[in-house]
């Protein structure tokens, strides 16, 4: 054997390993969440003001919770998948508007009313529904993000698969892309909705 | 019109790369003079081309052009010229093309001052580096033009980083990549002798000046974005053992290992192999840092998009270039003869332990930066390495590697003598260790790890003047001494500079982690706080209007003994374009001390004129740090001026053209 090989086989071995790295995305945390309760929460609906929603309404229902707001660029992206997903009657999904005013780094909120901010992020998401389609049986209204914070969202867009008994099953971080949706969403509802 | 004929250029660029690659190694393989002929002037053509590349993006940033994707991206109306011309290389794209300007220049550098060379090594090497620029203007035009354009132009641009906006950007990644990039002609040159089968002290020596005008950019390019992170950061830390930071890094450690492998083969001709190992895994560092920070594949501070395109050919890239040297270096190596002998206890010796010393540490940062993505690929979870580790693998290799530096300048060559050596040295062995013992009780508590390090600094400078002083008493031959000591050779004064500026840099390290202290207040106007013995009265903030933000600016008293020495005005800038908050710390600069504040945030965002988060750092010796980099790379610099290379004249004008890029 050729002392002088060591180097190459050396440097092939980390070859395999970069190419296996190339493949994984270092920002996808796994979430702590999966397998635990979805947290509690009672929050206005987008689309009928003054009325609440809480997960308590979904149980015995297998439902898909998606953080949005209209500020949030990859949220457009992933919003054609979203509307062609709720083509699909099998699926529930709950749409979390989440920091709509103050999550907006064009606004000063040092000059905006708590009820000014409820009006305008009410007016910004109905808005953006209207105009880019509505994929949602409904919206809640996270104005403070407190609620983002009880699920872990650090970023936006991200979706949680919920099951009958409210235990998370899944967390995507990022836009949904229609891979992920086919291969990994619509087999796992399938499979919970058994 | 001009972001056309600069992409125009980079395709031209690189059917000239090619010709220059294939042609000149045939050449030379083939022995054709007339192909050998070609490198040169390919070469030249070559940095005319990618030089007009360059001007182009540049001009497209000067004049606004926001119907470039990549002036859109990074610049806007308002931001100032020298940032504009900075934000060139503030993305992705402008990175790569500076990185293929640093290539151009070098290889430019080697084909003018190559005269006394053997023509076919001159067309080896500069083939080589054609090769590997084709690969980078290749990845460029495949997967990152920034000539790209933007139909309909953008009204404005997106403004450049806000956390680039200063003055070491400007300057930083030049240095870096002229460092990274300096180490392809010692690969070249390492290559070219695998190829020619002529390893030898020739090879070396001309290697020598080249590897050594490299590393002393790298030097400046870490000491930079240390310094930069230092003072824009807003932490106080100069150093975060950050994926990027290791990837200059590590080439650095293991070029420090080149250059002294590169002393023994030339003056001994011994190490041949593990010299051109060293000047390949030098290169390859370079090449992995680039993949590193630009595949995604680590999680960093240095957030840059990403895209898996690229990334997968960055990694070809590096399969070809690594995996063929590597082979080639398999296939040769063997039979390469060992060159001089050298006893257990020599200089050579003490230089391959160090040697070592230093690869192994490269080797733990390597481990530590990639083995989160590691764990990751064997899908045995998520995890991070953070400082804790590095500190606790760097800190007991470097410690014997700063003794031996004291050591190996007395030790012979060939043959040492322990009882010689023990004789010389003991004396200073003795007053470094009570330097070491007594001095941490000047700056308060007494603290082991303190102790050590200064140890090794009062040894490191105390062996370094008896070594200068026996070196001129044994020359002056009844001459006097000052006479005698300027006639030294300026390769001699060049170690000993460098030795120092390790000495300088570790004091630097020891005071600020022994000894710096912190403090995170709540300040209303009238309060003050005391740190270090400096004293610091908030007085109130005000706004104060940039050419492209909006800051508000701290108002504070520096005082030390109820004395006043200045005023400090840290700023929290706020970016128009991108909306984006910046810190800027004040600092106090001294010679023994900086004093830094920087401003948190308002304690109630509703009123900013009252109370805020404020932080005060007093940081002993910090600048020690950098200034010991300096006297490191200027310790280079005599080197590569030294008389041996004057005589051809040649890495002088290399050194000063290198400069003026």
């Amino acid at each position: 054997m050729n002392r002088f090989l060591w180097p190459l086989i050396g440097f092939v071995v980390l070859v395999v390993l970069l190419a296996i790295g190339l493949r994984l995305d270092p920002h996808d945390v796994p979430s702590p969440l999966v397998g635990k309760q979805a947290p509690m929460f009672s929050l206005e609906k987008v689309g009928a003001p003054a009325q609440n929603f809480s997960p308590q309404e979904m149980r015995g229902k297998v439902w898909l919770l998606n953080v949005w707001s209209t500020w949030c660029v990859s949220c457009r992206q992933e919003h054609p998948v979203l509307v062609e997903m709720a083509k699909n009657k099998a699926l529930t999904l709950v749409g979390l508007n989440y920091k709509e005013v103050r999550g907006d780094g064009a606004f000063d909120m040092d000059k905006i009313a708590p009820d000014a901010e409820r009006e305008l992020a009410l007016k910004r998401a109905q808005a953006w529904l209207k105009t880019h389609g509505d994929p949602y049986t409904l919206s809640a209204l996270d104005l403070d993000g407190r609620v983002g914070i009880d699920y872990g969202v650090y970023g936006v867009p991200e979706t949680y698969v919920i099951d009958k008994a409210g235990l998370i099953r899944f967390k995507q971080t990022g836009p949904i892309t229609p891979d992920v949706f086919s291969g990994k969403i619509l087999p796992l509802v399938a499979e919970l909705s058994k | 019109m001009i972001p056309e004929l600069g992409h125009f250029a980079l395709i031209v660029a690189l059917c000239v790369a090619l010709v220059q690659g294939v042609l000149s190694l045939a050449g030379a393989h083939l022995r054709r003079p007339s192909w050998i002929a070609v490198a040169r002037p390919a070469a030249k053509a070559q940095a005319v081309l990618i030089v007009t590349a360059f001007v182009c993006l540049s001009t497209a940033f000067v004049q606004n052009d926001f119907s470039v994707l990549y002036v859109t991206q990074h610049s806007n109306s308002l931001l100032p010229l020298q940032y504009r011309l900075a934000a060139v290389w503030g993305g992705h794209e402008g990175s790569l093309l500076l990185w293929v300007l640093m290539l151009a220049l070098w290889t430019l550098a080697v084909a003018v001052f190559s005269k006394q060379l053997p023509e076919a090594m001159v067309a080896r090497v500069l083939g080589v580096l054609g090769l590997v620029a084709a690969g980078f203007l290749l990845f460029i035009l495949l997967t990152s033009n920034p000539f790209e354009r933007l139909l309909p132009g953008a009204e404005d641009g997106s403004d450049l980083n806000p956390l680039l906006q200063d003055p070491g950007l400007i300057i930083h990644p030049p240095m870096l990549y002229m460092g990274y990039v300096g180490f392809s002609v010692a690969y070249a040159f390492a290559v070219s002798a695998l190829l020619s089968g002529q390893l030898d002290a020739a090879w070396a020596r001309w290697s020598r000046p080249w590897t050594t005008a490299a590393w002393c950019f790298l030097t400046l390019g870490i000491a930079l974005g240390s310094g930069w992170a230092y003072y824009t950061l807003g932490w106080g830390g100069w150093w975060f053992w950050d994926p990027v930071e290791n990837a200059s890094f590590m080439p650095w450690l293991v070029g420090t290992a080149l250059l002294h492998s590169l002393a023994v083969t030339e003056k001994r001709g011994s190490f041949k192999n593990w010299t051109v190992l060293l000047a390949i895994a030098a290169f390859s560092l370079s090449l992995l840092g680039t993949f590193l920070v630009r595949s995604g594949v680590l999680t960093s501070v240095h957030a840059f998009a990403t895209d898996p395109k690229r990334g997968i050919f960055i990694l070809l890239f590096l399969v070809v270039v690594i995996g063929t040297s590597l082979a080639l270096f398999a296939w040769r190596a063997p039979k390469v003869g060992l060159g001089g002998r050298f006893g257990l206890l020599s200089r050579e010796s003490l230089l391959l332990t160090n040697n070592v010393l230093l690869v192994v540490a490269c080797a733990s940062v390597l481990l530590g930066t990639l083995y989160p993505m590691v764990i990751d690929a064997l899908g045995a979870g998520k995890l991070s390495v953070g400082p804790p580790y590095f500190n606790s693998v760097f800190a007991p290799l470097m410690i014997p590697a700063l003794f031996l530096m004291g050591v190996a300048p007395f030790a012979r060559w060939k043959q040492a003598s322990v009882a010689e050596l023990a004789r010389t040295l003991r004396w200073a062995f003795l007053a470094a260790a009570t330097v070491g013992v007594i001095a941490p009780f000047f700056f308060g508590t007494w603290k082991p790890l303190v102790a050590l390090s200064l140890l090794l600094v009062a040894w490191i400078v105390l062996a370094t003047l008896l070594n200068f002083v026996g070196r001129v008493q044994a020359t002056r031959a009844g001459g006097s001494f000052v006479g005698a000591a300027i006639k030294q050779p300026r390769s001699f004064f060049a170690m000993h500079v460098a030795h120092l500026g390790i000495a300088v840099f570790v004091v630097g390290v020891t005071m600020v982690n022994g000894y710096q202290a912190e403090k995170d207040v709540k300040m209303e106007v009238g309060d003050s706080v005391t740190v270090g013995g400096y004293t610091l009265r908030f007085n109130g903030v005000h706004t104060q209007q940039g050419p492209n933000y909006m800051a508000v600016v701290g108002d504070l008293d520096l005082l030390k003994d109820d004395r006043l020495l200045r005023a400090m005005n840290p700023e929290k800038r706020n970016y128009v374009s991108s909306g984006s908050p910046m810190t800027e710390a004040s600092i106090d600069t001294g010679l023994f001390r900086d004093v830094y504040v920087s401003l948190g945030e308002p304690i109630d965002k509703a009123r900013p004129e009252d109370a805020w988060a404020v932080r005060v750092y007093y940081k002993p010796f910090v600048d020690w740090i950098w200034g010991g980099c300096v006297l490191m790379a200027f310790g280079g610099l005599l080197a590569i001026t030294d008389r041996r290379y004057r005589r051809h004249a040649a890495p002088v004008e290399v050194a000063a053209l290198a400069q003026k890029a």
